[in-house]
């Protein structure tokens, strides 16, 4: 069985954020992690190659700096790593991104696909989803449970009040919460064994079936027409108002922020 | 010269300490408040390899350098310094003498459960009247038969009841030297749950809490021949060997606590206000920090540095005696300042400073107190 | 593409269970801003098996027209057969605006429909609004006027981007519950319904659902909770903590408390916010009677909104308080609770 898991270096946001001029994220400036949903994702892959001797492929695309990443993902015990880089790839958005991971995917083989639900730093939960359509197979997104039984996959698939045991029939895509489980940590000899393996680059000459237009910021249909830093908050107002003139003001407050 | 880590050792310190700040440190208040040994962090760390990250991986080992291990005493010591030394204690003075000196019968027996952490191992040199000279030994071992019998005590030893596995000395006899009668001191493995081997008074500590320190005791206990460790009247070579190792791990203990109390104190003097501003916003509390991180990054050079020794020297005492003399009083230094500079709240348990400079003092005392490792340094300097 | 054929604002009128989700009309209310300003109508697109009957509400929260796809196949939600139907109708209709949930449903058929209608898509959505692409105009480039604008949050709400799909059609967006305003329902209002269906062929993309669980609801983690009402020693004593627990009642938040509070025996430690407690960040947090050691700031000041009501007018919670509020807690909030009681009653 052959698992492939897209794995996303993110900013950790605690570090703070920064733009390029145009508006798109300044990645070379923040402090990076795995992103959590994708290393729950990485987390189940391992778990199917404990039980069933899964190979496990981890896929990145970024910069040359997210190879940190793949090494990370094999330190916890993922057999092989790609890291899709290219220039011409830069300032995608989630079509263009989508798009991309599939080209580089379809040179893979692989029985399932798993990805995180999504990325805290886009937050846009449609990357996974939009490589199942990519590539025409089943995706079952919000993956809380995951199980093999033969050439099916069965998994338990998060809604808001309930969830739906689903079963689909292998290739198929699975996006990964956060809560599914406890990732493992790398262990320290895993890391320096990481450090030692060939991780397999590609560019834009390497993805499949992939046209040009779909590419990058100039492929990417959403665009961004402005960007900037919530502004940090100091202190805010303080009032020391009757008791009703207090209730009023709180309730005012709330109205503007859409709280009730 | 070249003062970057690779990208494998930064990986590996985050991982530390990534594992310290999660699974350590909301412990480590309680760990010391309750004096009890933090038992479920050691499986945590046992299963993920920390407890025989030196050790080559055919010995069940993660097969990484001093450096890696000495980061990871650092980093687990920067929360816990309790935890810090149960780390230390098992792979500087329980592996890696057995490795060093051990038969390939012994290693497979015991280095290779000890180094996955299946068992927990612990060093028995210290005697109520043998501390920085050890050659005031009592405990005695004689071969009857097949067997060795020990009769005498240990004390003070770390990981003391947790443990299952100790490296112990004994006088086997005696030998002249330079004219002079004197001891002959040889090593053994002595496992936990042999007959005659029983465990006296826990020790009640200032810091260190969590640690089980305990008096060993050996009533004619019998051992089979076969655990004597390196050649018969050897023992004293294989101690101070092993201590200059063990001094690499407690020179990282002692320097991660000084870097948690450092760290503590740079967040605490950003938000604590007095007279209208934060404190850090006052020189005096700003030439306090630039001291303390100047001679912590002192510390960690040498620290780092004797690990780097150990990796490729045969002989690396002064190194690690440097090591250990210089971070443990920076330990004793920068936890004294971080609980000055937090003021009351620094005397009080709450503020993890108070427990650091509790836990920094010990550094300063086992594995060779301070003097000892002045005379090492100076020894060499005048031989 | 021609963009220009592209016409009208469209709204996935979510259901579950054959009950329109309130997102739905929520959507259908800002769909109409959205039409006024295009002079253009909102069209709502109702994928169920079964649910035609429900036209007539979505008519009633401004649905112009409601487009039905009724099949069996779709009914429970399933990715591919509702990622067909919505596709095809977009195909079929060809709208300008589609705009989805930001549900648990919604989340997974708007990405699977964009990639398959080649649109693009932006996620969570918090401000949505008619206007000129790019913002200012810019030499060289043509402005494009009546582009969707949609603004979100990103990184963890760092962040606040304002996104257009200029060359693209439809523009698609999504939106999470609670964020838009559905209008007041137009009583007796019926639906000019048009039923449509591309045909369902089952393949392997066509899932099996063997199991449909629905959740009973248990204690609520406070680092979960999207609202806090949180109480210090100040609350006075563990009884008097009912005030706060009718506040959070009301906003459908959860109590939590400071170290102190612990200490005393108030409250269990797994409600206690801050260094040796818990870190939380919700929406709103509510700092009732808490002074605001820096160990419990440590473990709140990422909250989006803060709340603080303290008698002490120099309490250092003051200092990270978005709205701080000087006063007696127990005269406050009882009252506060009655107020919005009123207000999010008359919401409905």
């Amino acid at each position: 069985m052959k698992v492939v898991v897209c794995v996303k270096q993110v900013p950790d946001t605690a570090g703070g954020v920064k733009f390029n001029p145009d508006g798109t994220l300044d990645r070379g400036a923040m402090l990076t992690i795995m992103n959590p949903d994708d290393k729950a994702g990485l987390e189940a892959a391992l778990r199917l190659k404990d039980q069933y001797g899964a190979e496990v492929t981890v896929v990145t695309m970024g910069l040359p700096k997210a190879e940190e990443v793949l090494r990370e993902a094999m330190a916890m015990g993922a057999d092989k790593g790609v890291l899709v880089t290219d220039r011409v790839l830069g300032g995608a958005d989630t079509w263009a991104t989508s798009t991309t991971l599939a080209g580089a995917i379809r040179n893979l083989e692989y029985d399932l696909i798993i990805t995180g639900r999504q990325a805290i730093d886009g937050d846009t939960a449609q990357v996974g989803p939009q490589i199942s359509e990519h590539l025409d197979i089943p995706v079952i997104s919000y993956a809380q449970d995951i199980k093999i039984e033969g050439d099916s996959v069965v998994v338990e698939r998060q809604y808001e009040d309930r969830y739906h045991v689903v079963k689909a029939k292998m290739p198929c895509l699975i996006t990964a919460l956060s809560e599914l489980n406890e990732p493992r940590y790398m262990t320290p000899g895993g890391i320096f064994d990481a450090y030692q393996k060939e991780i397999t680059v590609w560019g834009r000459a390497d993805l499949k079936d992939v046209d040009d237009s779909n590419l990058g910021l100039k492929g990417s249909p959403t665009k961004i027409a402005k960007a900037s830093d919530k502004v940090r908050k100091g202190a805010g107002e303080k009032v020391t108002l009757d008791p009703d003139e207090s209730v009023s003001y709180i309730v005012d407050k709330l109205k503007v922020k859409h709280v009730i | 010269m070249d003062f970057m880590l690779s990208k494998e050792h930064e990986m590996a310190r985050a991982l530390f300490k990534e594992f310290a700040e999660k699974e350590v440190k909301p412990l480590a208040q309680e760990v010391d408040e309750t004096e009890a040994f933090p038992r479920g962090t050691v499986e945590k760390m046992a299963k993920l390899g920390f407890l025989g990250i030196p050790v080559p991986k055919e010995y069940g080992g993660q097969g990484c350098d001093p450096l890696t291990y000495a980061m990871c005493v650092e980093e687990l010591s920067k929360v816990c310094g309790t935890t810090g030394v149960i780390v230390s204690a098992h792979t500087s003075l329980c592996c890696d003498p057995i490795m060093t000196y051990g038969t390939e019968e012994q290693k497979q027996k015991y280095l290779v459960p000890l180094a996955k952490g299946e068992k927990l191992g612990a060093f028995g040199l210290t005697e109520p009247g043998a501390g920085t000279d050890a050659q005031g030994q009592q405990t005695k071992a004689v071969l009857e038969g097949d067997e060795w019998v020990l009769n005498g005590s240990k004390c003070f030893i770390t990981n003391g009841k947790e443990a299952d596995v100790y490296v112990i000395f004994a006088i086997t006899g005696t030998v002249e030297k330079r004219g002079r009668m004197q001891k002959e001191i040889s090593a053994f493995i002595v496992e936990k749950g042999t007959p005659g081997f029983t465990f006296g008074t826990k020790e009640k500590k200032m810091g260190i809490r969590g640690s089980s320190t305990y008096e060993l005791i050996f009533t004619d206990c019998r051992i089979p021949k076969d655990n004597m460790l390196g050649q018969q009247g050897k023992g004293f070579n294989i101690a101070m060997h092993t201590l200059d190792g063990g001094r690499i791990g407690i020179a990282s203990q002692a320097l991660g606590l000084a870097e948690g109390a450092l760290e503590n104190t740079i967040a605490y003097v950003k938000e604590r206000k007095q007279f209208g501003r934060a404190i850090g916003a006052f020189q005096n509390t700003q030439f306090q920090l630039a001291d303390m991180a100047t001679k912590v990054e002192a510390a960690q050079l040498l620290v780092y540095k004797a690990a780097m020794a150990k990796a490729t020297q045969k002989v690396y005492s002064v190194e690690a005696a440097k090591a250990k003399l210089y971070a443990a009083e920076v330990a004793m230094e920068v936890t004294t300042k971080a609980v000055q500079l937090h003021g009351g709240y620094g005397y009080i348990r709450e503020y993890d400073v108070e427990r650091m400079m509790r836990d920094a003092k010990i550094t300063e005392i086992y594995e060779g107190t301070s003097e000892v490792q002045r005379m090492v340094i100076s020894g060499a300097l005048l031989k | 593409m021609n963009l220009e054929e592209y016409k009208g604002v469209y709204v996935f009128a979510q259901q579950v269970d054959n009950e329109i989700s309130s997102i739905a009309f929520e959507l259908l209310g800002k769909a109409k801003d959205l039409a006024k300003d295009l002079n253009t109508d909102v069209t709502a697109v109702l994928i169920g098996s079964g649910v035609k009957g429900l036209a007539d509400q979505l008519a009633e929260y401004g649905a112009d027209k409601v487009i039905v796809v009724d099949d069996p196949e779709l009914k429970d939600y399933r990715t591919e057969p509702y990622a067909h139907a919505l596709a095809s109708v977009i195909n079929k209709y060809k709208p300008e605006i589609m705009l989805v949930g930001a549900t648990a449903i919604g989340r997974d058929l708007g990405p699977r429909v964009s990639a398959r209608v080649a649109t693009g898509l932006t996620a969570d959505c918090t401000v949505l609004e008619i206007g000129d692409f790019p913002l200012q105009a810019v030499p060289g480039q043509e402005q494009l006027h009546n582009q969707l604008l949609m603004t979100r949050p990103a990184f963890g709400g760092n962040t606040i981007a304002t996104i257009a799909c200029p060359y693209n059609r439809p523009q698609m967006a999504t939106v999470r519950a609670g964020v838009m305003q559905k209008i007041a329902p137009i009583k007796g209002a019926k639906a000019n319904v048009e039923e449509f269906n591309p045909g369902f062929t089952p393949d392997n993309k066509y899932v099996e659902i063997l199991d449909i669980v629905k959740a009973v609801t248990n204690t609520v983690d406070i680092m979960d909770a999207k609202i806090l009402v949180s109480g210090g020693r100040g609350v006075g004593s563990p009884e008097n903590f009912k005030i706060l627990e009718d506040l959070a009642e009301v906003l459908g938040g959860t109590v939590s408390c400071s170290r102190a509070v612990v200490d005393s025996g108030w409250k269990p430690k797994d409600l206690q916010v801050g260094q040796t407690g818990k870190t939380v960040r919700p929406n709103v947090y509510f700092a009732i009677g808490i002074s605001g050691a820096i160990q419990h700031v440590a473990g709140m000041e990422e909250s989006d909104i803060i709340v603080a009501i303290n008698k002490d007018a120099d309490a250092p919670i003051f200092d990270v308080a978005d709205y701080g509020v000087v006063g007696d807690l127990n005269k406050i909030v009882p009252k506060l609770t009655e107020a919005l009681k009123a207000e999010i009653a008359a919401a409905k």
